[in-house]
């Protein structure tokens, strides 16, 4: 927690009123502990405050893992500030643990002096056998001398509290979250209205929970103001983020909003298939809710059917989209190539998480960019886009709709389980400043018997009379081939997997007309490098080194880079979102720089593509954790490159 | 039903309007032949401009079909095209569109995505080209294939017990159910305007000859001189006769069907009546049942019952939505739960 040292007295309390420019703290407990709601709740409450905020929810893959133990702990990190910040942050200031499972996992990441909030009452013998301790590690010289630890009977305590409400113990004790929520928000200061609002609204209909609810978060805001052991609290003021309205956006959230942006921008309908899977399906629940925008959703019956759906409702003239993640994408791989093959335009969304196969269910990782990259049959490049946060997610995932449509192709839209369940502030856009969405479908017949002159794709007999042909593969300035939908008269024609010949669109297996498509499908998409933004440098524009990332890892290898920059070290970073084709300028940057560095939470998959392609000798920092970076493993391989050389 | 009376402004059209320019190159003599001339023939009569019709398929012989009709097409992969045709309808329930497939294409890759677009009801059209083989392949065995067929997967005899496309169907609550064969002109225009009609999902097995890897293989139910002792047709309210004198019937014995000889005391009020609209499909299904050779095979509409279609449901869920939230409006959206201003 970096002090300000500016301590102000309430006239209210006899304690310390401290201002500290950010902290972070987790939550963690049993899974049943409601954990993620707590974590939530002090977010929204600090992000209204005007605090910067990012969090990292870390929650176990089995719904309910035998109560007690260290696999069904489930976390949720935040971190807010009084300035800009990009990361949940790298070492923990407060720690509140449930029980002793959520001590034993989490306190690793708990900083030197950090202050420890425990559930006392869960340290019983029981539990502490279920977290593999054979003595209180409560009692322990090694907690007692690194910490700052509160001890604190949250049990008792609340059921106390909640007493006489005619609730069943295990209903009292539903509410221990929320004691604990109260006492670190009397700890740090915060309001806790929003909060009581909220509860208001999710036990509106059982008001003896309601009043169980609100009494825990005042025992637990109570139980700070009273008792000596807390001597002082802490206050972070508002950041100062770019005036504006905000909100707290999650990164799922921010791709379904900007989905159904995007078709309305287009002016179509949005058609969303997909099958349940984590860390994705929080895109479908979204765009379910989302009824009254038009938004047409299908949960298909398998991953190859929601992306069978997404061809056909491309074919049928929709903003057609999937989402999954890795083992999903997997199973979607040949209609994905049917995608290409038929040049419909359609979105595919993978929300990474560790691999292989099952893998990490809930654990973030990079290891799909080779995938994406190469995970059909045949030459059969798609054009891929990696948001960097929770907030991009919405601007970018529209950047994805636009080339999908003016370049006719499929296009893998990626984020990652860190920044889809993580969350930060987002400045608020006005709908009518955002960018429109051009589609141009053929239009068939006229009232005349004669076919518009001017639309692409259409043949001409010379004479302007007799049977026109509609050429479904006459490609335009783009090398994009016209979308003629369903239901346009005059416009029918047949599209398919199979090879189809230049320009007519017949099936056509010739060596010479098989070579040329191949050829015009793949500059087609390597083809959008010339209308796509170049790429961007922080830092210098020549010097020792390069940090070149992509996806999720913005915020830390982007707060590693400025922290080296401002002891005056000579790097700079350079933040990929155009994954292919790359920027145009990318291979110029790279020679610009001394050394490369590619940190990836993966074996080095944009490495091997950045080496082949630009004979680059770039070095990777490779973590496969399943989670993010620290700022601090960065900057250590940073000094470590600068001075090797 | 004629064209100018539905919508005295449409083109009245004709089978040569549903033709492509491309050359068909199924075998010569393959049933998929009549089942193309047959559809053309239907198409006309249903009173629909010709750009509202879509054809999705599949992979195999059958799947090449949309090639060959003048009207919007998806020849897809192997067993997707219940799918690709899902998000088709949703899309767009204005537009009639068809799935054209094979007993590989439907019941093997793509057997979880039939019973699934049966069980949703959407208002697709279905031909199931059974030819018992797979052609396009070079001659596998398939899930029709009965036991003990040669193949060159099978060169011993297939061991594998075979699939009935109708049991599948019914199984899957498919609201229409029928099947007809590739030669009896007549009948198959029958069940495909009958299947046009259908608001749901209509599933027509169609009885194929492949004359290159399993030539005859329903001789029994094609050959003039046996099958009318071997197939039965069926009529809603009607008994079930068939034979050569029309002297047969089928007879409910208990739960299970029995041959009978009208007439010396069985006389056509004892036999087993169809009634296709049964809300319950147990009929349906133990006609799907009755094979060849133990009984003759029922040939027409086994079920015809109506029931909540998917694509007019998704519509009226989006209306209901708008009707009670008002048109989302994203500046709303973007400003909704807990905000807060940075000057």
């Amino acid at each position: 927690m970096s002090s300000t040292a500016e301590s102000a007295a309430r006239p209210q309390s006899e304690k310390k009123l401290e201002q500290v420019e950010s902290v972070v703290i987790r939550f963690c407990g049993d899974s049943g502990d409601g954990m993620q709601l707590v974590g939530t709740q002090f977010t929204n409450v600090s992000a209204a405050f005007g605090n910067d905020v990012s969090t990292l929810p870390d929650f176990p893959a089995e719904i309910r893992a035998p109560v007690g133990t260290p696999a069904g702990v489930s976390g949720f990190q935040l971190h807010f500030s009084s300035h800009d910040i990009f990361t949940p942050g790298d070492e923990v200031d407060t720690l509140v643990a449930m029980n002793p499972a959520a001590l034993k996992t989490n306190i690793g990441d708990l900083r030197r002096g950090g202050t420890l909030i425990v559930n006392e009452d869960e340290f019983d013998k029981s539990n502490l056998q279920k977290a593999g301790y054979t003595t209180n590690p409560l009692d322990s010289e090694d907690i007692i001398s690194k910490y700052t630890v509160h001890r604190v009977p949250m049990t008792r305590l609340n059921r106390d509290a909640v007493a006489g409400l005619g609730l069943s113990q295990k209903e009292v004790d539903r509410s221990r979250n929320i004691f604990a929520l109260g006492l670190v928000y009397w700890l740090y200061d915060r309001d806790p209205k929003p909060t009581q609002q909220f509860l208001n609204d999710k036990f509106k209909k059982k008001p003896e929970v309601l009043e169980a609810n609100i009494r825990a978060l005042q025992a637990g805001t109570n139980y700070g103001f009273s008792t000596e052991a807390f001597t002082t609290h802490y206050q972070v003021p508002r950041a100062r983020l770019a005036p504006g309205k905000y909100r707290k956006i999650a990164g799922n959230e921010a791709t379904a909003w900007g989905l159904a942006t995007a078709a309305h921008l287009a002016g179509k309908t949005l058609f969303f298939a997909g099958y349940p899977i984590t860390p994705a399906s929080d895109i479908l629940h979204q765009l379910s809710n989302m009824k009254n925008f038009g938004v047409k959703t299908f949960q298909a019956e398998d991953e190859i059917a929601a992306m069978a759906a997404v061809c056909g409702a491309a074919f049928a003239g929709q903003i057609a989209v999937t989402a999954s993640s890795g083992p999903g994408i997997c199973l979607k791989g040949e209609a994905m190539g049917l995608g290409f093959m038929t040049e419909l335009p359609m979105i595919i969304i993978d929300v990474q998480r560790g691999g292989p196969s099952t893998g990490l269910p809930t654990k973030t990782e990079q290891s799909d960019l080779l995938l994406a990259m190469f995970g059909r049959n045949g030459d059969s490049p798609l054009p891929i886009l990696a948001a960097c946060s929770p907030g991009d997610c919405f601007t970018l995932v529209q950047e994805a709709v636009r080339i999908a449509v003016e370049f006719m192709t499929p296009v893998i839209f990626l984020t990652d389980g860190y920044i889809a369940n993580g969350a930060e502030p987002w400045r608020i856009p006005k709908f009518a400043d955002l960018q429109p969405i051009q589609v141009t479908h053929p239009q068939g017949k006229l009232s005349s018997g004669q076919f518009e002159p001017e639309t692409n794709g259409q043949a001409t007999n010379g004479n302007g009379e007799g049977e026109h042909k509609f050429l479904a593969y006459q490609r335009n300035d783009k090398m994009a081939r016209p979308w003629a939908i369903p239901g346009t008269p005059g416009l029918e024609h047949r599209i398919g997997g199979l090879e189809k010949a230049d320009i007519t669109g017949n099936v056509d297996y010739s060596p010479l007309n098989h070579h040329k498509m191949v050829n015009n499908r793949v500059n087609k998409v390597a083809g959008i490098a010339n209308h796509i933004p170049l790429q961007e440098v922080v830092g210098p524009a020549t010097g020792k080194l390069l940090v070149l990332s992509w996806g999720g890892t913005f915020g830390a290898v982007r707060t590693a880079v400025e922290n080296c920059l401002a002891q005056g070290k000579s790097v700079a970073h350079a933040h990929l979102r155009y994954m292919n084709p790359f920027p145009r300028n990318l291979g110029e940057i790279l020679k610009n720089y001394e050394q490369v560095l590619i940190p990836e939470l993966n074996t080095g998959q944009l490495r091997l593509l950045v080496r082949a392609k630009y004979l680059v000798d770039a070095q990777g920092l490779n973590k496969i954790y399943g989670k993010p970076f620290l700022v601090h493993e960065l900057v250590r391989k940073i000094d470590e490159m600068l001075e090797s050389k | 039903m004629s064209t100018e009376a539905l919508n005295p402004t449409l083109p009245i059209l004709t089978a040569k309007d549903f033709a492509s320019d491309q050359e068909i190159r199924w075998c010569p003599r393959c049933g998929d032949y009549s089942i193309l001339a047959q559809v053309k023939k239907v198409l006309p009569t249903l009173g629909i401009p010709r750009e509202k019709f879509v054809f999705v398929s599949g992979i195999g012989c059958s799947s090449r079909f949309p090639y060959y009709m003048n009207t919007y097409g998806f020849h897809s992969i192997h067993g997707r095209a219940p799918a690709i045709a899902s998000g088709v309808k949703i899309s767009r329930p204005d537009l009639q569109v068809w799935v054209i497939t094979g007993d590989g294409d439907a019941l093997s890759i793509g057997g979880n995505h039939l019973m699934h677009m049966l069980r949703r009801n959407m208002g697709l059209k279905v031909i199931l080209f059974n030819n018992r083989i797979y052609g396009l392949t070079k001659g596998q065995y398939s899930p029709t294939s009965p036991v003990g067929q040669v193949t060159y997967s099978t060169p011993v005899g297939s061991i594998d017990n075979p699939l009935s496309p109708l049991c599948y169907a019914i199984g899957s609550e498919a609201t229409f159910v029928a099947r007809s064969v590739d030669v009896d002109i007549k009948h198959l225009t029958f069940v495909l305007e009958r299947a046009a009609h259908h608001e749901g999902t209509a599933f027509v097995e169609v009885y194929q000859d492949c004359n290159i890897f399993n030539h005859d293989a329903f001789l029994y139910a094609t050959d003039k001189t046996v099958k009318a002792d071997n197939i039965v047709y069926l009529e809603h309210g009607k008994p079930l006769v068939f034979g050569k004198d029309v002297k047969k019937g089928i007879r409910l014995n208990g739960m299970h069907p029995e041959i009978v000889e009208l007439g010396k005391g069985v006389n056509e009020d004892d036999l087993l009546f169809h009634d296709e609209k049964a809300a319950e499909p147990s009929l349906a299904f133990l006609l799907s049942r009755m094979r060849y050779p133990e009984f003759p095979e029922p040939m027409g509409i086994f079920r015809e019952v109506s029931a909540p279609i998917y694509d007019q449901c998704v519509t009226e869920q989006i209306d209901a939505e708008i009707k009670k939230k008002g048109v989302g409006d994203f500046d709303n959206l973007f400003n909704s739960g807990d905000t807060w201003t940075v000057e």
